[in-house]
């Protein structure tokens, strides 16, 4: 530090690592999702979703198109949670703790959804490997239905509040850009990516669960610069809430899991009744069943960006090498670059603004 | 259900042929060839629809530096890197596989590199991509392999005074020595 001014820093990581790659190795796959939940735990649905799409891909298992469509509706509201939390915890490092308490009361509706859907709130462990656990309750869909009537009005305040605020602007307007060709240097993904101006997004780009069957635009900024942040993800909640309505509007009938007993836990009535759902409840609890020798890497867009999993298998009840590829980790190695030459107020608005998360980074 | 471990009949290998991403593949494994050599990539092979290579450790740097300033291929995104241990695998225990990504023409890429235990020396790769470093100390501080010209190779996620790295194999979850809780059955 000179004064204000910030000469060089370097950052200091691995506060909560968990060593979640090696605990894999000794997990049978359905007993990973919680390992999951625990990265980015601000949008947990993605990560699980993430994981059983791994696996699925792995064992050649097909989701039907209700499960897809499912799927894509909670991705996207885990995606508006983790986009509000970051917009309003910026205006809440800028001086502006109103927005934040604001859309705090969404984020909550957004929980008390999910609460409907499998049961819990912040580490969801939602869906299994090849589909969903249960079907939308129709509290679910009522609850989802006032949401979405009620939510564009908040998020139009919360808009009006901040984009053209001259206080916040002048905090975070030129603060810590980065150039499009840096910013893919530095590996960054995601809305960070996509407000230095390179339109990557895996939905569109490597699209699975059925994204490619929704319309929505990708927002880009141009300077890459904490506004430009700011801005681009509020345009996608916006183009979140576009896909959850056209995914409900849509969504078709049909089972809500693949038929697929060798690794889909059989409802516990019939457990209790048929001989063939007691076994394979048996087999999957206690991680009998083999997996394909095989290696597969899928990725899916996280509330970062892309978040990947890369998984070996050698044939066994537990992966052989599970390597997460964490958006976080990968672009908050830029922040020590970043943030040379400004001062101590700016440094916080640039961290909050790449929506670092300590479990994701840390892993 | 499709079993993706059987051996597929002539008509399926003739379909997968018509595959697009199975003509992608050939076409810049073709590229691949004519730029570096057929003799440079022991083993090519396509999980899931990866074009996977192996190479060695000698010729990484040039090929990915080559990959990255390639005018058709333009590789300018490198996705993720990670080690991995295989104690079986004499004079080959250790590895390192790269996840490449080239966002112009949506084509990735998997490299892998293996390497003797002993000797686990690898070049870095922080000249060509800045993210390569928070990377490569990631690999460093969990398999114990060595980035030859990396600017600040030291742990990064676990303590600094750590004396072994954790990745590797040798190294189970649970205390190796416990005596009141066998894992006969259900273990590794």
């Amino acid at each position: 530090m000179d004064g204000e001014r910030i000469i060089s820093g370097v950052p200091t990581i691995g506060y909560i690592h968990r060593a979640f790659e090696k605990i894999a190795e000794r997990r049978p796959f359905y007993q990973i999702t919680p390992l999951t939940d625990r990265m980015n735990y601000c949008s947990s649905p993605i990560n699980n979703m993430g994981w059983h799409m791994t696996v699925e891909k792995l064992l050649g298992v097909q989701v039907p198109k209700r499960a897809q469509y499912m799927r894509v509706i909670m991705m996207e509201l885990a995606r508006i949670a983790d986009h509000l939390i970051c917009n309003s915890i910026l205006g809440v490092d800028t001086g502006a703790f109103t927005g934040f308490l604001y859309v705090f009361q969404e984020r909550e509706k957004i929980y008390e959804i999910y609460e409907e859907v499998c049961g819990s709130r912040l580490t969801t462990n939602m869906g299994r490997v090849g589909g969903m656990e249960r079907d939308f309750s129709p509290v679910a869909i009522e609850k989802l239905r006032k949401w979405l009537k009620e939510f564009p009005a908040v998020m139009k305040e919360f808009e009006s509040m901040f984009n053209r605020n001259r206080i916040f602007m002048d905090r975070v307007v030129n603060v810590g850009p980065i150039s499009a060709e840096k910013a893919l240097n530095y590996g960054f993904t995601g809305p960070n990516l996509r407000a230095a101006g390179v339109d990557y997004d895996v939905r569109v780009m490597n699209p699975y669960s059925s994204y490619e069957d929704f319309e929505f635009d990708i927002p880009v900024g141009t300077n890459g610069d904490t506004y430009d942040r700011f801005l681009v993800r509020n345009e996608e909640i916006w183009q979140s809430l576009r896909i959850i309505n056209q995914a409900l509007d849509k969504l078709p009938d049909g089972p809500y899991h693949a038929d697929a007993p060798h690794y889909y836990l059989p409802p516990k009535q019939a457990v209790y009744k048929n001989m063939e759902a007691l076994i394979y409840h048996f087999k999957i609890i206690m991680g009998e069943i083999d997996a394909p020798v095989g290696e597969v890497y899928h990725s899916v867009e996280g509330g970062n960006g892309e978040l990947g999993f890369y998984l070996i298998s050698d044939g066994g009840r537990t992966p052989y090498r599970l390597h997460f590829r964490r958006p976080c980790f990968i672009y908050y190695q830029a922040y020590s670059d970043m943030v040379v030459g400004t001062s101590l107020s700016d440094a916080i608005v640039i961290l909050s603004s790449m929506n670092v998360i300590a479990g994701e980074l840390d892993a | 259900m499709a079993d993706p471990t059987k051996e597929e009949s002539p008509a399926a290998q003739e379909a997968a042929a018509q595959d697009p991403t199975t003509q992608q593949n050939a076409r810049v494994l073709a590229l691949l060839h004519s730029l570096f050599g057929e003799a440079t990539f022991t083993d090519v092979e396509e999980p899931y629809g990866l074009l996977t290579v192996t190479t060695k450790r000698e010729h990484l740097h040039k090929i990915v530096a080559g990959l990255q300033q390639d005018e058709t291929l333009k590789f300018h995104f490198l996705t993720t890197m990670c080690g991995i241990h295989y104690p079986e695998n004499l004079n080959q225990e250790l590895g390192m596989i790269y996840h490449l990504h080239s966002l112009v023409h949506n084509i990735r890429l998997r490299i892998k590199i293996f390497f003797p235990i002993a000797d686990p020396v690898v070049p870095t790769l922080t000249d060509l991509y800045a993210t390569a470093n928070w990377m490569e100390r990631e690999a460093y501080d969990f398999y114990g392999i060595i980035f030859t010209g990396h600017p600040n190779l030291r742990r990064i996620l676990n303590v600094e005074d750590m004396d072994y790295h954790p990745m590797r194999k040798q190294y189970t979850v649970e205390d190796g020595t416990r005596e009141d809780k066998t894992d006969l059955f259900f273990g590794r």
